[in-house]
């Protein structure tokens, strides 16, 4: 088969850039750890979430700095965050655990790299830092229904002092 | 002579599946410039919010099934014939899977649009991926399985038209048309699969009720493993224009004849083995699996790179033999006022800023950033949108008078056409992509969450508003002269002028004879593929099954 040089340089020019980019987030996997929502959230019966560490969702507390969140997601509000806001404090590493309790759904803390689905049946887990107090919102990025457009919440870092624990 | 005299059964089939498809692309291309203006908040009287997911069912569901297959349909058709110089078989066959086909596409759209006539029971605005639990009418989804098995039964025609002509002919190299049309649906086969396992063994009983629950990441993993590599099948259509039609219309011939073949088999091996990557952010779906999927995406760019090549070598080629000089002045010898010419480069133009942005999408870290925002379609309003939609109208003015035998009517409105819809998409997917930096989410029908503020990275999001609906507007614009021109040719009547097209393709530079002959060894292609889908879903589909076909299982939900 003939190639034409041009060709050929061209084609080893597409292969390098191919192979960098895989190379780019091989490195973002192994250096600065970037890690991916994957199958360690589990399953769970989306029809008794009642029966779940999904009962009473929420922050709790598991550590010096470490929380973690328990939401559950419904047509057409997140729970907590649409009723009342999820509140943690600055300086702290939260693990979030996300399941739906009917539709597919989704979850996106907008300014932040948190953007997940939301699935029947299983468990997102996502582990995420917060240094500074702040507000984030929260949106469905999935469409769920005729009021998906409404389904959004909130997330308050509050400073470290003011933590009450609650939210 | 034109195609219609030497096949006219053949080119009634072509025109027939042209038509529909370009009927399809006007309403569904209307409810897009409704889905731009009311979701902008520029114009939001013509449905509610809530009737808003209604019209974007319809968009996605006639854009990119109908529209597409159909087209698609048409071109192969008349690929087909003209490369192998030999009508389809049997006409009634033909009519067969044209008219499944269309009643497939004619249930799912009335199901979709009965969402907006609140009296009937039909109802199926679950969006063009139709996640469970959500549940459709099951009309819907009996329509998408008559749709999908009219699509079989036409790459079954065409492989027939194949086998009778090697029959004849034993030791030919397959024509390049052909070669493309038949590795096209192989891949077709092999993808569409999925889909069809999804609605026949698991929505479609559920629907009616057969059986309880399904697996809501189960099917989600089915859809994607067709969601992607129906990706390619409209993008190789247009592909195939791009080989075998544009090197002519430039004035020219193709640059490499075994390139294209190589880059019809990188697509066949590699597009189904990828659908992960449209579930980067499920649960559920272990982090190995995911990166097998990526690195299969990225090296799916060669066949694209590659074609960039060779096509713009091409075009190059064509503008010399008109007289092009200069290391860039050729571009000015190139006929810029032809319409199927400025069609087919614009949007090529188009499919690479598209095929960059696809990049961001398939760095799976990269992708947390832009994942169901407004940037994905910012991209593939791009690739699909333009790429694949831009190449079939201007494949359309070419084709059109050869399949009807008329001239091609309101010439300057089709010589500006392709501009406008540059023009309106360049405006539209450059606020989409910003927009989803910001954030922005897509498939939404609101323009604003009150709780949230969304950082624009440059320019401000009214700005982007506004763009958007600008730009969704005039490719609206675009879409009515289009079809101004298309269905103004064809209604025409023949007139007594004689026709200006000239049908015949130009051999290639590099012709078939360099390349191998085990490129044309579609049985062996065929078996790698399917041996590097099992490496990709073999084990974490017997995962999802492991705890049974039905679980964890979610009861139908109604839209």
């Amino acid at each position: 088969m003939e190639i034409h040089r041009y060709e050929k340089i061209w084609t080893a020019a597409a292969l390098l850039l191919i192979v960098g980019l895989i190379a780019t987030v091989t490195y973002g996997a192994l250096g600065p750890g970037v890690k991916m929502v994957d199958d360690s959230g589990g399953t769970v019966d989306p029809g008794s979430l009642g029966e779940t560490e999904f009962a009473d969702p929420g922050v709790t507390r598991t550590g010096e700095n470490q929380y973690e969140v328990h939401v559950v997601a419904r047509q057409f509000l997140f729970q907590p965050g649409t009723t009342s806001p999820i509140r943690v404090p600055a300086n702290s590493k939260v693990t979030f655990y996300i399941t739906s309790a009917d539709v597919v759904h989704g979850f996106e803390v907008a300014g932040t790299n948190v953007n997940v689905m939301v699935v029947p049946g299983q468990v997102s887990e996502i582990t995420v830092r917060f240094d500074e107090p702040a507000q984030y919102g929260i949106v469905c990025h999935e469409y769920c229904g005729a009021g998906h457009h409404t389904m959004a919440g909130q997330l308050v870092v509050v400073p470290e002092d003011e933590y009450d624990g609650g939210n | 002579m034109a195609y219609v005299d030497d096949f006219p059964t053949d080119a009634r089939i072509v025109r027939w599946n042209m038509g529909v498809a370009f009927l399809a692309l006007g309403v569904g291309g209307l409810f897009g410039m409704i889905q731009a203006l009311h979701r902008t908040g520029i114009f939001r009287g013509f449905v509610s919010s809530a009737d808003y997911y209604t019209v974007l069912t319809g968009h996605g569901v006639l854009l990119a099934l109908v529209f597409t297959t159909f087209a698609l349909a048409g071109l192969f058709t008349w690929g087909v014939t003209r490369s192998l110089d030999r009508p389809l078989p049997s006409p009634r066959f033909t009519m067969s899977w044209f008219v499944l086909m269309l009643v497939g596409a004619v249930l799912a759209a009335v199901t979709i649009l009965g969402g907006l006539v609140p009296q009937m029971p039909l109802k199926a605005d679950v969006l063009y991926t139709f996640y469970a639990p959500m549940q459709a009418h099951p009309l819907f989804y009996i329509g998408l399985v008559l749709f999908i098995v009219g699509s079989w039964l036409a790459g079954f025609d065409w492989f027939r038209t194949y086998w009778q002509w090697r029959g004849d002919n034993p030791d030919r190299r397959i024509p390049l048309q052909t070669f493309m049309v038949l590795t096209t649906m192989l891949m077709w086969y092999i993808s569409s699969a999925g889909v069809a396992v999804e609605v026949l063994v698991f929505l479609l009983p559920w629907s009616l009720g057969l059986i309880e629950s399904v697996d809501p990441l189960l099917t989600r993993t089915l859809f994607w493993y067709f969601g992607h590599p129906v990706v390619y099948f409209w993008l190789m259509p247009a592909y195939f224009i791009w080989y075998t039609v544009l090197p002519k219309l430039s004035g020219g011939r193709l640059f490499s004849d075994p390139l294209a073949r190589v880059v019809f088999v990188l697509f066949l091996l590699l597009s189904t083995p990828v659908g992960f990557h449209h579930q980067y952010t499920d649960p559920g779906i272990p982090e190995g699996f995911k990166f097998i999927a990526m690195t299969n995406t990225m090296f799916l760019l060669l066949p694209s790179l590659l074609t960039a090549f060779t096509v713009v070598a091409s075009i190059e080629h064509g503008a010399r033999q008109r007289g092009g000089e200069g290391r860039l002045g050729w571009l000015r010898s190139l006929p810029w006022d032809e319409p199927a010419f400025a069609g087919c480069v614009l949007a090529g133009l188009m499919f690479a800023a598209g095929g960059f942005s696809g990049m961001i999408n398939a760095g799976m870290n990269i992708n947390y950033l832009v994942h169901n925002t407004l940037w994905v379609p910012g991209h593939f309003h791009l690739t699909v949108g333009t790429a694949s939609a831009l190449t079939f109208m201007a494949a359309g003015y070419w084709l059109f008078p050869q399949i009807t035998g008329n001239r091609l009517r309101f010439r300057s409105l089709a010589t500006v056409q392709p501009y406008v819809w540059f023009i309106g998409m360049t405006l539209m997917s450059n606020a989409m992509h910003r927009a989803g930096l910001a954030g922005v989410p897509r498939r939404t029908a609101e323009p604003q969450y009150d709780a949230v503020t969304f950082q624009g990275v440059v320019g401000g999001i009214s700005e982007m508003r506004l763009q958007i609906a600008i730009g969704g507007t005039i490719l609206f614009v675009g879409l009515v002269l289009f079809l101004v021109v298309i269905f103004g040719t064809w209604l025409a009547g023949s007139g007594s002028d004689s026709l200006r097209v000239n049908g015949t393709i130009p051999t290639p530079l590099s012709g078939p004879e360099h390349s191998p002959k085990i490129l044309d060894n579609l049985k062996l292609w065929t078996a790698i593929a399917v041996v590097l889908i099992v490496l990709a879903y073999g084990l974490p589909l017997s995962a999802l099954l492991a705890d049974g076909l039905f679980a964890p299982g979610s009861p139908p939900i109604p839209v």
